[in-house]
């Protein structure tokens, strides 16, 4: 999954938002109806599709969807 | 000899909170919100002086009017709560006394949580295959609402107060016994969900006292969630305790006929069905009337779906409970 279709899936996930809204570039903590719920459905996610576990450290030490793609795709290959 | 759930009953204080209510307080919140992040629509909670032992009588006198059992046929009770009324001695003694029950009775707290009806069947098997007892009480209660912040969205939207009663019997009918068990404790994530102040390490004091003034003083300690980590830590934990609850009872997924998780939290529990790839109608979720009642949740679920029908008598019914220690147990049931 490259991280185009990532940025399209994790849209999708978020169930109030616009389709198109979201870019890799979006800072996710500025999403407009962002809230902690969002940050388990992110998890649940990447759970589901890439067996990655997110820690909350991870998320905090991340701003944008490009940043959570990186985190992901680097625990992947370790 | 092996031993079996014979009857279950519950019971939840009067006073309900809703999700109303709740956006009253937390402006910032809307009653959809709070049932998509949650699947609540209520949570019981009890009053000043109410405690969590009481909820346990209270549920016990309904099992035994429910289900017409007479309490002197007792030879065991197992009260498992987070909320102990004394350091000494043990409530399950002043238990005792309360319900009336047999001298000749054994009387032990299991201080655990989200676990504790696991483990409080687990000990009841194991009191009834030793010979060591016939009838085992089990009371899982628990009133997570006192150790609450009132500023804590998120903890007051999830947890309810409650008690339940359980009743676990001999029996030399296998086919209905309580199966193997798998357990498992990970002490390394205890400080992501925690009850501070509420022991002997880092008691109360005047400092603390002062600091929740406006609060009531938050006395019996203050619920501390790494909402995050305790998520992932579900997500790691529950499929491979579910495999393992499978083989030692040597049955195959197809072979249960429903799945009782501990009731944490809806949205994490059909995350967790979908990782399992567990069909939604042999899944049992009852949170919405109240909410997460830490250890009466699983015997409350059980209560509620043999009462709709759910759960048909003689059907396999795999129980799996995770959470604060951590620790995490299960096993099968049959109804």
């Amino acid at each position: 999954m490259d991280i185009h279709e990532f940025t399209k899936q994790i849209e999708a996930e978020f169930e109030e938002v616009e389709p198109g809204t979201i870019t890799p570039t979006t800072n996710y903590r500025e999403i407009k109806s962002w809230s902690s719920m969002y940050a388990l459905i992110v998890i649940a996610f990447v759970d589901a599709n890439f067996d990655v576990q997110l820690s909350a450290d991870d998320l905090r030490n991340s701003q944008t969807i490009q940043d959570i793609y990186n985190i992901v795709m680097a625990k992947k290959t370790n | 000899m092996k031993a079996y759930i014979k009857a279950i009953s519950y019971y939840l204080p009067p006073t309900a909170l809703s999700n109303k209510e709740l956006c009253e307080v937390f402006p910032n919140l809307t009653e959809a919100d709070i049932y998509k992040k949650t699947g609540i629509k209520k949570r019981h909670i009890t009053s000043e002086g109410i405690v969590g032992s009481d909820l346990g009588f209270f549920a016990a006198e309904k099992l035994f009017e429910e289900h017409n059992i007479d309490r002197k046929t007792i030879d065991y009770i197992i009260f498992c709560t987070e909320g102990l009324d004394y350091k000494g001695p043990v409530t399950a003694c002043v238990l005792q006394d309360r319900l009336q029950l047999n001298t000749t009775c054994g009387a032990i707290d299991l201080p655990y949580g989200c676990t504790g009806f696991t483990y409080c069947i687990s000990i009841a098997k194991a009191l009834i295959e030793s010979g060591q007892a016939t009838n085992v009480l089990a009371l899982t209660s628990d009133i997570p609402s006192t150790v609450i912040h009132p500023e804590d969205a998120d903890l007051r939207m999830l947890f309810g107060d409650a008690g339940a009663a359980t009743l676990i019997t001999a029996t030399e009918n296998e086919t209905i016994a309580i199966g193997s068990f798998s357990v498992g404790t990970d002490g390394s994530g205890a400080e992501n969900l925690m009850v501070k102040g509420s022991g002997t390490r880092g008691p109360v004091d005047q400092e603390w006292l002062d600091k929740y003034d406006n609060v009531g003083g938050l006395k019996y300690g203050r619920m501390q969630m790494n909402a995050l980590e305790i998520f992932n830590f579900a997500l790691r934990i529950v499929p491979p305790l579910i495999e393992s609850i499978l083989a030692k009872n040597k049955l195959e997924k197809s072979e249960i006929n429903l799945f009782v998780f501990h009731q944490a939290n809806a949205f994490l529990l059909s995350v967790l069905r979908r990782k399992l790839k567990i069909e939604e109608d042999r899944f049992f979720i009852y949170m919405e009337e109240v909410g997460n009642t830490v250890s009466a949740s699983i015997p409350i679920a059980l209560a509620e779906a043999i009462k709709c029908g759910k759960a048909k008598k003689g059907d396999k019914v795999l129980i799996a409970a995770f959470g604060i220690g951590y620790s995490w147990s299960g096993t099968v049931i049959t109804i």
